[in-house]
């Protein structure tokens, strides 16, 4: 799957956000904003560059994907399931008593998932752990973290991008999903952030802002990245909420509520999927 | 006399030869004695600058990818990492090995804002992690040497200062998860941990005066409690003091409260600090203020032996 042609990308999107819908709304419960928001970047980083073998997850010399705001995580199972990680149907243990897909990812319980996160404010130090570990074995593979922008709001984020800078971890990439929505309301409402990439320039980090739904432009930030070596890299990327499907898109509503059964139907007749 | 912190940092420095110990530290390698293996293994060792969160879950990362990460501070501050702990490290079960050293009230003149008197508690309501307080610094050497085998996550307290040497040449009489019983009586059983063990010592030669024979017991691992020496103290003694510089709310007392609640109903008296803070003071009038000394331990026994049956 690696080498994917972007268009195979936009289709295996597509499909991930029709499946992002149907999780959601079968638990009833979830995140299905943000999981829209950031697959478009999961979908370019599993099929043109993360070194991963489904058919052997806990792979040592694998490349690390973290997805420290892990309650997106019907995003990270649809594609986990399009990789065949796990099964199309184990998405229907989402948020099911036993089930592998909890409510938040869960590597104790899914094949697939490197860090037990949705704690926010955690997987950018535990990534930057996994690339110390890189170094020390001498390996070639990367850790790529995912972080919300409104989990920049956590102190413990700006811990470890200091430290990254500091000793000049330059196998640390990692992918802001700056959708400009947090729980509550808008990030601008909540907690005003203003300049996210001179931050992170600030801290001492190469810095890239791109679209992040224009697949394109993601490929060439992914690759951007591997040419980043003697430090952290971070790609800020500008999403929309609820991407995809009009009446979630930039809706707080939609952080963390699932569609009934008409809005999914509407969802997936937007996507041009079948039911 | 050689201080738990100063054990810690021999541990540490002896683990050298296994290439898979990494040693984290915030700053205060010099205080927790981390230092000695940092300038030994310079490759293996990560300041984390003072950022308690992140180095636990840089610890995380680590111990996840096949190393055997050890992260030391003051105890004090391990607590501001408590959800990192929680959620990072001991939910997926990750074998990262905390040291918070200068715990309790013992640590003295900083102030009531240096003196961790609750740490022992939190982590151990946490699945999974082991938690330590051990009273001298060979068995803290022993313990912290243990360390790489546990293959779980573990909290360990040290103090900042001196206290008398037990183990020197008794090193195999140490094991996690195993008391140790100093001095064997049948009146009543004091079991402590840390600086308090040899106070809790003192008192039993205070007793012994009085005719009273006391059982000590060194219960340096508070969880997984040593049910089984309790349960044997229980019935050989019939009465039980708990000793400890740490917060009578949840730490050794507590646990050993829990367990004898549902296993033997024998009267129990609880040394520990009262429910409130510290302040400055040396270490030997901060365990006098907080009621932890020796004749405080004997005062607690004989009461317990009054409430036998």
């Amino acid at each position: 799957m690696a080498g994917m042609s972007i268009e195979e990308l936009e289709n295996m999107a597509r499909d991930c956000r029709a499946e992002i819908c149907k999780i959601t709304h079968r638990a009833q419960a979830g995140h299905p904003g943000g999981s829209l928001s950031e697959i478009d970047i999961l979908c370019a980083l599993y099929g043109t560059r993360l070194r991963v073998r489904p058919e052997e997850p806990k792979w040592s010399d694998r490349d690390r994907f973290i997805l420290s705001k892990g309650h997106a995580s019907p995003g990270m199972y649809a594609l986990l399931a399009k990789r065949g990680f796990i099964s199309h149907d184990d998405l229907e243990s989402y948020r099911v008593l036993g089930g592998i897909c909890q409510g938040h990812v869960d590597m104790k319980w899914c094949p697939g998932v490197d860090f037990s996160a949705g704690l926010l404010g955690m997987g950018l130090s535990y990534g930057l752990g996994c690339a110390f570990a890189a170094k020390l074995d001498g390996s070639v593979r990367n850790a790529y973290v995912m972080l919300g922008d409104g989990e920049l709001q956590e102190g413990s984020i700006w811990e470890a991008a200091m430290a990254a800078a500091h000793h000049e971890v330059g196998n640390l990439k990692v992918f802001v999903d700056r959708n400009r929505i947090q729980n509550d309301d808008f990030c601008e409402v909540q907690m005003r952030m203003f300049d996210i990439p001179a931050k992170w320039a600030a801290f001492g980090w190469a810095v890239k802002v791109i679209d992040g739904h224009n697949m394109t432009e993601i490929v060439d930030a992914i690759q951007w990245m591997d040419s980043i070596t003697d430090k952290p890299a971070v790609v800020v990327a500008n999403t929309v909420k609820g991407k995809g499907i009009s009446f979630m898109e930039n809706n707080p509503a939609f952080h963390g509520a699932a569609p009934n059964d008409e809005q999914l139907a509407q969802a997936l007749s937007e996507l041009g999927v079948s039911a | 006399m050689a201080a738990t912190r100063d054990g810690y940092g021999d541990g540490l420095l002896a683990l050298s030869d296994n290439p898979k110990v990494v040693v984290l530290e915030a700053d205060l390698g010099k205080s927790t004695k981390s230092l000695h293996f940092r300038k030994a293994n310079p490759d293996r060792t990560i300041s984390c600058g003072i950022g308690e969160q992140n180095m636990l879950l840089v610890g995380a990362g680590l111990a996840s990818s096949g190393y055997i990460p050890f992260a030391s501070t003051f105890a004090i501050f391990t607590e501001r990492a408590f959800e990192q702990m929680r959620n990072g490290v001991a939910r997926p079960n990750l074998a990262v090995h905390l040291c918070g050293s200068h715990g309790g009230t013992h640590t003295g003149t900083d102030g009531s804002s240096a003196q961790s008197i609750e740490d022992l508690a939190i982590f151990r309501t946490l699945p999974n992690v082991v938690v330590m307080h051990p009273c001298d610094d060979i068995s803290t050497k022993v313990l912290t040497c243990q360390l790489p085998e546990l293959g779980k996550p573990s909290y360990m307290r040290t103090a900042r200062n001196k206290t008398p040497v037990l183990y020197d040449g008794r090193e195999d009489e140490i094991q996690i998860g195993k008391g140790i019983q100093l001095t064997k009586g049948n009146d009543v059983a004091i079991v402590a941990c840390g600086v308090l063990v040899h106070e809790a010592l003192e008192a039993a030669k205070i007793l012994s005066v009085d005719g009273i024979n006391a059982s000590v017991v060194d219960m340096h691992t508070i969880k997984p409690l040593d049910t089984d020496l309790i349960d044997r103290l229980a019935d050989t003694c019939g009465a039980m003091v708990s000793a400890e510089d740490h917060s009578i709310i949840g730490g050794l007392g507590g646990a050993l409260a829990e367990h004898l609640i549902s296993s033997k109903l024998i009267p129990l008296e609880r040394i520990g600090v009262p429910d409130r803070f510290g302040e400055s003071g040396e270490a030997e009038q901060m365990l006098e203020m907080m009621g932890l000394k020796s004749h405080h331990i004997a005062a607690a026994a004989k009461a317990a032996i009054a409430r036998k049956a």
